[in-house]
């Protein structure tokens, strides 16, 4: 939480010396408070003074990385509870977990399939990005078998499910590249933490802390914290979705409105039930609602995509419109005689419209007219769609020398401007579809 | 270490709304608080689900859950019983036909059918026109006067058109959907017009023309989170609950849609259309909807359990 000038005001010696090349303390308070000045200025800083404001400095949820190069996830440093305050920030990672009592030919068909749960949508890859290999073998080696593959074979960056530090410490030792690999171990309790924290520090990857409750957990990041180390993600235990749901909203809120260190870290929640079905229920209020990690068991993907299309959702920022470059698409095989579809620059309405024409397979170009990231009705109805605009992007877009013909398709939902269009344009307008979705059908008739 | 919690107190509550009379009624709103979160504040009603019949079989839907729905989607009054089976605590009943430009259904066969689910489920009804305004303020008044006293639920009002459906629910005693696209500011511009006819204002529930999962869900999403947080915070204009379309929205998505022929790397089509509209439903209830329309039987069930699970006391 950010302090005011007249916070960081009471912390300095108000004796207005100087030194700091600022006349007054209350002047050199406000630039403070502005972040003009660093307190180091000012001599005569007491220690309780340093202390608070280095930790009013720090984001409130601190920033954590897991996995390495292009398998990377950053988590954390959120700044608000909804997404309309601000936005977001960093998509929560979606891991899937599998077991470590897996066969060699198990493991490598469950990592395949895992592996292809990455799906282009919207203009974006998404997919999972974890696998968190749970150890019940109770044996090193089995544990640390699994582990090499998923560091070797997976297109994952590795969570290690183990309490016991030594099964940790060994996949470390026998599986070369995992340090490199950064993986997430899973995790520190009351018992454990000592040596939990010195692998943790020795690889310099993150840990999860593990206590059950807010209090005990708090405990527990606070003597983590006391050797000396941050890079912590907080599972409270919880498993049921309501008890997780406060969980999150409480740990979230500690860290924005209190600013309470030991509750300030991104949090992991888990929907790894038997049932496939309450899996998506669960882990959709996870994304949702504040966790940094969701962990589910199934690597179905009709489980996996409507979570990676809820948190492409949630984490889009509300205050860009999402918008692509206007101008000429080519989509497919295109040739002299193909349709000419007109569209917004709005990602949304484009990608939408991109999606059934290729699911129609007949080659056309989509003309993206700048509507300043509006859809089609929107932007009509701001006239950020007009046929004077729209005219001009038809004929500046170097189409007529692509083409046979000059006939162009526009959205249904504006085919009231298609007299004043061709009139601007002296091109002959076709009204499509209202909805991209009955453009597959109209593009058949269109070019039979 | 003991922590200090924080918490949000309120001072203003959402609105009560009943709809169905003395026999069957349903009570949404009444929070206190935001979404599931006990320990602040009140949810004296847990949100409702709908099954969502229509007067035709719809058109665009997946024959994946029209399969699933099987032969009673030719019937509505058979379709509405199956929500009876299905332990759903309203009927969302969509005429259409009164809007087709061949052969449209008369106002008295709207209001016959309305009346003959209502009779045969015994559920409180929602009732949706089709949004073309000249059709459906032909159709209100013979719908609603057939089902006088059953204080349903009519959806739904717009800044367009609001005057006809206005007089006809006070004349017999319905409450109102007020709808606005996806913008807070049309929202509560709606919920005035409504009310400066003389509608009262604890009749309304909201709907801001949520999209799916997947397609502009984020909207609404935080549409929905802004009301709220105004009601909550005193605005009265905001405190209605909250009405989302589900069912009817998911069948839009090209992820359900789309067969396993064209998308093998998807799985399941049967599968994807129960998890967009769990996902959906789910989603759009922690931004505090009181009431969600649903079209999947298997969806229906789980979102019931979660509910539940959700309303359960804390321990
Ligand atoms: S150096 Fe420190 S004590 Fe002196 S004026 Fe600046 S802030 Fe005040």
């Amino acid at each position: 939480m950010a302090l005011t000038a007249m916070d960081i005001y009471k912390l300095l010696p108000k004796t207005n010396c100087g030194d700091c090349g600022t006349p007054t303390c209350l002047a050199f308070a406000m630039q403070l408070a502005n972040k003009n000045a660093s307190l180091d200025d000012c001599p005569h800083a007491s220690d309780e003074a340093k202390d608070t404001l280095a930790s009013a400095s720090q984001p409130p949820v601190r920033l954590i990385k897991v996995g390495a190069g292009d398998k990377e996830i950053e988590i954390g440093n959120e700044t608000v509870m909804f997404r309309h305050e601000e936005t977001f920030h960093h998509a929560c990672g979606l891991a899937v977990q599998i077991s470590d009592e897996l066969s060699d030919e198990e493991a490598d068909k469950e990592i395949e399939k895992i592996n292809n749960l990455w799906f282009e949508r919207v203009g974006e890859m998404i997919g999972v990005e974890l696998i968190a290999i749970k150890e019940t073998s109770r044996d090193a080696e089995q544990f640390a078998g699994v582990v090499k593959k998923v560091v070797e074979d997976s297109k994952q960056a590795p969570v290690l499910m183990s309490y016991n530090p030594e099964i940790i410490g060994k996949a470390f030792e026998l599986v070369s590249g995992l340090a490199e690999a950064k993986p997430l171990i899973y995790a520190a309790n009351e018992d454990n933490y000592e040596q939990m924290v010195e692998i943790a520090k020795k690889h310099d990857v993150a840990l999860v802390a593990y206590a059950e409750g807010l209090e005990a957990l708090a405990d527990l990041t606070a003597k983590i914290a006391d050797l000396d180390f941050k890079n912590i993600v907080l599972d409270s235990g919880s498993r049921d979705a309501l008890d997780v749901l406060n969980d999150t909203t409480q740990i979230r809120r500690q860290g924005l409105k209190n600013n309470f260190r030991p509750l300030g870290y991104p949090t992991i929640a888990f929907a790894t039930e038997d049932d496939k079905e309450e899996v998506v229920v669960k882990a959709s209020t996870y994304v949702a609602k504040y966790a940094g990690i969701v962990v589910i068991k199934g690597d179905e993907p009709w489980q996996v995509l409507p979570l990676l299309a809820l948190r492409q959702n949630i984490y889009t920022d509300p205050r860009v419109p999402p918008t692509i470059e206007p101008g000429v698409y080519e989509v497919g095989e295109v040739g002299p005689d193909s349709p000419v579809l007109l569209t917004t620059n709005f990602a949304l309405t484009y990608f939408t419209v991109l999606a059934e024409v290729e699911a129609s397979r007949i080659p056309a170009y989509i003309l993206s007219v700048d509507t300043e990231g509006q859809s089609v009705l929107t932007a009509y109805s701001s006239e950020n769609l007009n046929a004077e605009d729209a005219a001009k992007a038809m004929n500046s877009s170097g189409l007529k020398d692509k083409l046979n013909h000059s006939e162009i398709i526009i959205p249904g939902y504006v085919a009231v401007m298609s007299g004043s269009l061709e009139a601007e344009s002296g091109w002959s307008v076709k009204v499509g579809p209202r909805e991209a979705g009955g453009l597959p059908n109209y593009l058949k008739e269109y070019t039979s | 270490m003991t922590i200090e919690r924080v918490t949000r107190k309120w001072k203003n509550s959402i609105n009560v709304v009943t709809i169905g009379n003395d026999e069957n009624k349903v009570q949404v709103g009444g929070e206190t608080t935001l979404p599931f979160l006990h320990d602040e504040g009140e949810m004296p009603h847990k949100p409702v689900i709908a099954l969502e019949v229509y007067d035709q079989v719809p058109d665009t839907w997946t024959d994946s859950l029209l399969e699933t729905l099987g032969d009673v989607v030719k019937d509505p009054v058979e379709w509405a019983k199956k929500g009876k089976e299905l332990g759903v605590d309203l009927i969302s009943l969509r005429l259409t036909k009164h809007a087709l430009e061949e052969n449209p259904t008369s106002p008295k066969e709207c209001a016959e059918l309305a009346k003959a689910v209502s009779d045969a489920t015994n559920l409180p009804l929602i009732v949706w026109g089709t949004g073309d305004k000249e059709p459906d303020n032909d159709m209100y008044p013979a719908v609603s006067q057939a089902l006088a006293g059953q204080q349903c639920l009519f959806g739904s009002a717009t800044e367009d058109n609001y005057k006809t459906l206005a007089a006809t629910c006070i004349a017999d005693g319905h409450n109102i959907i007020s709808e606005s696209p996806i913008d807070i500011n049309i929202c509560k511009q709606v919920n005035v017009l409504v009310s400066d006819m003389g509608f009262p204002l604890d009749k309304l529930v909201i709907f801001s023309a949520n999209g799916p999962l997947g397609y502009g869900l984020e909207y609404a999403y935080s549409i929905m989170e802004r009301t709220r947080l105004a009601a909550l915070g005193g605005d009265k204009l905001m405190a209605m609950p909250i009405i989302a379309n589900i069912g009817p929205e998911v069948q839009r998505a090209k992820e359900v849609k789309a067969s396993v022929e064209e998308y093998p790397e998807w799985g399941s089509q049967k599968e994807r259309g129960i998890g967009w509209e769990v996902a959906t439903a789910v989603t759009y209830l922690q931004a505090g909807t009181d009431i969600l329309t649903m079209c999947n039987p298997e969806a229906i069930k789980l979102v019931q359990e979660y509910i539940d699970g959700l309303m359960a006391a804390k321990k």
